[in-house]
């Protein structure tokens, strides 16, 4: 590396520095997992970070809706990188019923995940959690700060975010609350796809096309659709992305089930 | 298919790497990436200006511009361009925008992430927020309402966060029906107001972001001006500052342990690092040379620089340093300030206000140090740019102040501008940023008076305080010698404690594991500790297994740096016979698995190399050792008795 960084090292480097501030300002944070192409980007700069070591737990939010081959790869991930993997479900919630065959996905989304991670983080009181949300995702997630605090109720106070600036953040919380750090909120979807091309980031093989269609954005089997696509390379994918202009979570349906269903969800503490 | 990352190989190495000049700029291999603030006063038309590049430069997904129209139609709305960035309901609603929003858009030339700061009064945080991190702003100017209270506060923090690279858009020019004479009054008056500040605009540009004029190509309706549009000179400002040619400045982010290598891990604020510079940490002034740059994966052959400017990096180091968070890294021939006192000039963004007087958290680069604010010289109105007379004794929210700080323990720093990242700092109200400013000078000030003395005290106990630090295997003989010793000084009308591994461990360290950093947090409150005894004229015996070498070597360098006499005694039992004797049953809990990480059967113990004194308890009887050890004591501790007359009591 030299003087001519590209904006790619420059994204590197800023996520990098951002997860070493969290990994010292907390007591206690996890990382957020979903075996997504995200959240492996994550994974692997945590690995820079850090040298080749994972100084926190890894977490995996399972709603029982996983792909069996996200499953797969979640194994041989474990495995290939070598780090402490904590999988949490929300058994009380199944238990009650609530299931995409029975009820809306707004809701699942909220039982399944926003309460399933409640509940771990509360288990195993991580009072940070970093995430790999992206700020072109969606509207609401444009407004997110790096480090972003939750209180207790996990909600998400975004009329009264912290100043942050200078590289100086939030790095303490009060208890029962998290800080959410996103080292990713700076990236694009084709800036993590020119990253993971860059540094050949292991992937799960669903990104790629099949058949004819393949999937952009991966969640839940019953909520995740995938779109018409030929790409079955990364750089078929960033050609795709080039020129598409639907947005990439249009294939995710608790996105779309009414209006500002993200904005709800958010605000009770989803991702 | 297989999941795994094998399956997509193939392809990869299909495809042929394009030539640079084939791709458009925004994917090209350079730094082209334009960060930009959109600032300026209320409804000045910002939220409308991105609205229309998002959508002339064709960057709005499909599926945001449907739902924002469904949403517009819903709530009973005519759309407006504004609406896409304003996507939250409440903000429709309310037509302002909340928060600092980012959103990405590219032309043919290159990419950039607009960032849109709002422009009420009370959100003047966001708008620092995201203006601190941009390439360049557009300063919008209402062609009607022309400059307003907000468009000259906005100017004084874009110049006081250091940016440079300023456009100015007169916009809304259809409503005074395009006419040169309301651009050219706008542009004279604004255009001095900024002259004040030393910011000059690179353009002024009539534009009507409403009907597109005067952004994307040159506008029909105003033949009269001759200058590029609002795109072209977006697309001409350097995306990034050029490659600092400054001193080295890295800033440690912290220092890992995870394996055998001792990692220097931190940011490289300017200059440039590589394998074999010789480095200094400021403060503290400690030396070695970077003996290798690691990274993840591990490359071949590994990379020995240069890391440039703007890149995290991670060191090891030719000597164990002890280096800490918040030091910086510099080349010895161009250091930063050291120095505790300074005059900045500061902006305030939290209810509460900044007094005169008090004590509060100050955060620089990588640093943290309490800060007293010594005095508000003069607060500046933004707005007038005319100083208030005489000192003050608040800085409230959103006012901007000279002021002066002492910090209790001295910092590094930068100032005039050589690294600017090292010249700004930030004060912490609570769990938040309360201001920011930017130190312009360094005071002088005579040596501080620290009250009594360690040297009067010694005079009052005929002794002097120090440390005697005893290291070795558990069951090595630590706690038995120290409690003798402690008896043969006391007997001797010398004041001294034990500092037990084990005491410790059930009290100031009982939140602590065994991990090697919690090792080295125990000693460093150990050490701590230690030092505030020795001070106060006790002979602290420290008894601890104290492992690792850079561990006791930084409890050397503390005391060192304290003017605490310490000595490094080793008590010295060969591991077969520690065990053999198990006082606590603790190598056969270990032997068994039931305690992880002891000393000596699954993690090491590092013998000192050069300890002052050094006991075979295992080859020598108990009263050889504490004889020798006593003796040491009291040389350290009565070094007038031991040396005779002019000793340096």
């Amino acid at each position: 590396m030299n003087s001519e960084m590209t904006h790619l090292d420059e994204l590197e480097s800023q996520s990098i520095y951002l997860m070493r501030e969290a990994f010292h300002g907390f007591n206690k944070p996890a990382m957020l997992w979903s075996m997504g192409k995200d959240s492996n980007v994550l994974l692997w700069l945590a690995k820079k970070a850090f040298c080749g070591h994972m100084p926190f737990p890894i977490v995996h939010i399972d709603t029982t809706y996983e792909f069996p081959e996200m499953l797969e790869f979640r194994i041989w991930a474990q495995k290939h990188y070598g780090f402490e993997l904590i999988v949490w479900t929300n058994f009380e919630a199944r238990e009650r019923g609530i299931g995409y065959e029975t009820t809306d996905p707004v809701t699942v989304t909220h039982e399944l995940k926003t309460v399933a991670l409640q509940q771990c983080l509360a288990a195993y009181n991580f009072d940070a959690l970093i995430t790999g949300i992206r700020r072109d995702e969606d509207s609401t997630r444009a407004k997110e700060r790096y480090f972003s605090p939750r209180n207790a109720e996990f909600e998400w106070d975004y009329k009264d975010q912290p100043p942050e600036f200078w590289n100086h953040f939030t790095t303490e919380s009060g208890p029962g609350e998290h800080v959410r750090v996103q080292p990713l909120l700076d990236w694009t979807e084709i800036d993590i796809w020119r990253y993971l091309d860059r540094e050949k980031v292991p992937l799960p093989g669903m990104y790629f096309s099949r058949k004819g269609q393949r999937y952009r954005s991966l969640g839940c089997m019953p909520v995740s659709k995938p779109v018409k696509s030929d790409a079955a390379t990364i750089d078929d994918i960033i050609e795709e992305l080039k020129v598409t202009r639907v947005s990439e979570r249009s294939g995710r349906a608790q996105d779309h089930h009414e209006r500002n269903a993200m904005q709800k969800l958010r605000a009770k503490g989803f991702m | 298919m297989t999941i795994l990352p094998d399956a997509t190989l193939p392809a990869r190495q299909a495809a042929t790497p394009k030539p640079a000049a084939a791709a458009p700029a925004a994917q090209g291999s350079t730094t082209d990436h334009l960060q930009l603030v959109v600032v300026g006063h209320v409804d000045h038309g910002k939220s409308t200006l991105i609205g229309r590049l998002l959508f002339d430069t064709h960057s709005v997904p499909d599926g945001k511009k449907e739902r924002i129209e469904a949403a517009s139609k819903a709530e009973g709305m005519e759309f407006e361009y504004a609406f896409l960035l304003d996507a939250l309901l409440e903000e429709q609603a309310q037509n302002i925008t909340m928060d600092t929003t980012r959103v990405p858009f590219h032309t043919e030339r290159r990419s950039f992430t607009i960032i849109d700061a709002p422009g009420h009064k009370e959100f003047l945080k966001n708008m620092i927020t995201g203006a601190a991190s941009a390439d360049a702003a557009v300063l919008l100017v209402d062609a009607l309402e022309g400059l307003r209270e907000q468009t000259r506060r906005h100017c004084f923090l874009l110049s006081l966060l250091g940016l440079r690279q300023i456009v100015v858009a007169v916009n809304k020019m259809d409503l005074v029906d395009y006419r040169p004479e309301v651009f050219e009054a706008i542009r004279k008056e604004l255009g001095e107001f900024l002259g004040k500040l030393g910011v000059e605009p690179a353009h002024f540009i009539p534009i009507s972001a409403k009907h597109g004029e005067g952004l994307l190509k040159g506008s029909a309706r105003m033949p009269w001006y001759h200058g590029p549009t609002l795109l072209e000179v977006l697309e001409r400002f350097r995306a990034n500052p050029p490659a600092s040619g400054g001193p080295l400045r890295l800033s440690v982010q912290d220092v890992y342990r995870f394996d055998a290598r001792r990692i220097i891990a931190g940011l490289v604020e300017s200059g440039s690092v590589s394998v074999g510079d010789e480095i200094e940490f400021v403060p503290g002034g400690k030396r070695s040379r970077v003996k290798s740059i690691e990274t993840w994966p591990q490359s071949d052959p590994a990379p020995r620089g240069p890391v440039g400017s703007g890149s995290e990096v991670a060191v090891t180091l030719e000597d164990e340093l002890f280096v800490e968070r918040g030091q910086i890294g510099s080349p010895v021939s161009d250091r930063p300030y050291e120095a505790r006192t300074f005059t900045a000039r500061v902006f305030w963004i939290h209810d509460s206000p900044l007094r005169s007087g008090e004590l509060i958290p100050l955060k620089l680069g990588t640093q943290q140090a309490e800060a007293r604010v010594l005095g508000i010289q003069r607060t500046l109105d933004a707005v007038t740019l005319e100083t208030g007379t005489g000192t003050t004794g608040e800085v409230k929210v959103h006012e901007v102040a000279e002021i002066r700080l002492r910090v209790r323990k001295p910092i590094a720093f930068d100032v005039g501008g050589k690294v600017p990242a090292l010249g700004r700092f930030v004060l912490m109200r609570g769990r938040r940023i309360g201001g920011g400013g930017v130190i312009d000078s360094v005071v002088d000030e005579p040596p501080e008076n620290r009250g009594a003395s360690p040297v009067s005290r010694s005079a009052i106990l005929g002794h002097r305080g120090c440390i005697i630090w005893m290291t070795g295997l558990s069951g090595s003989g630590k706690s038995t010698l120290a409690q003798a010793l402690e008896q043969r000084l006391l007997s001797s009308g010398i004041l001294s404690a034990i500092l037990d591994g084990d005491v410790l461990r059930t009290g100031l360290s009982r939140n602590l594991g065994f991990t090697p950093d919690d090792r080295s947090e125990n000693l460093r409150r150990a050490t701590e500790l230690a030092i505030h005894l020795s001070d106060a004229g006790v002979v602290v015996i420290a008894a601890l297994i104290s492992p690792f070498r850079v561990d006791r070597a930084m409890a050397a360098e503390r005391a060192k740096e304290r003017g605490v006499p310490f000595a490094e005694i080793y008590v010295n039992a060969s591991l077969a016979e520690c065990e053999r004797r198990d006082p606590k049953q603790l190598y056969k809990k270990a032997r068994a698995g039931q305690i992880q990480q002891f000393t000596g059967i699954d993690s090491p113990y590092e013998q000192p190399l050069a300890p002052d004194l050094e006991l075979r308890t295992d080859r020598e009887s108990v009263n050889d050792s504490i004889e020798r050890l006593t003796q040491l004591a009291l040389g350290l501790a009565r070094p007038v008795e031991q040396a005779g007359a002019g000793a340096d009591i």
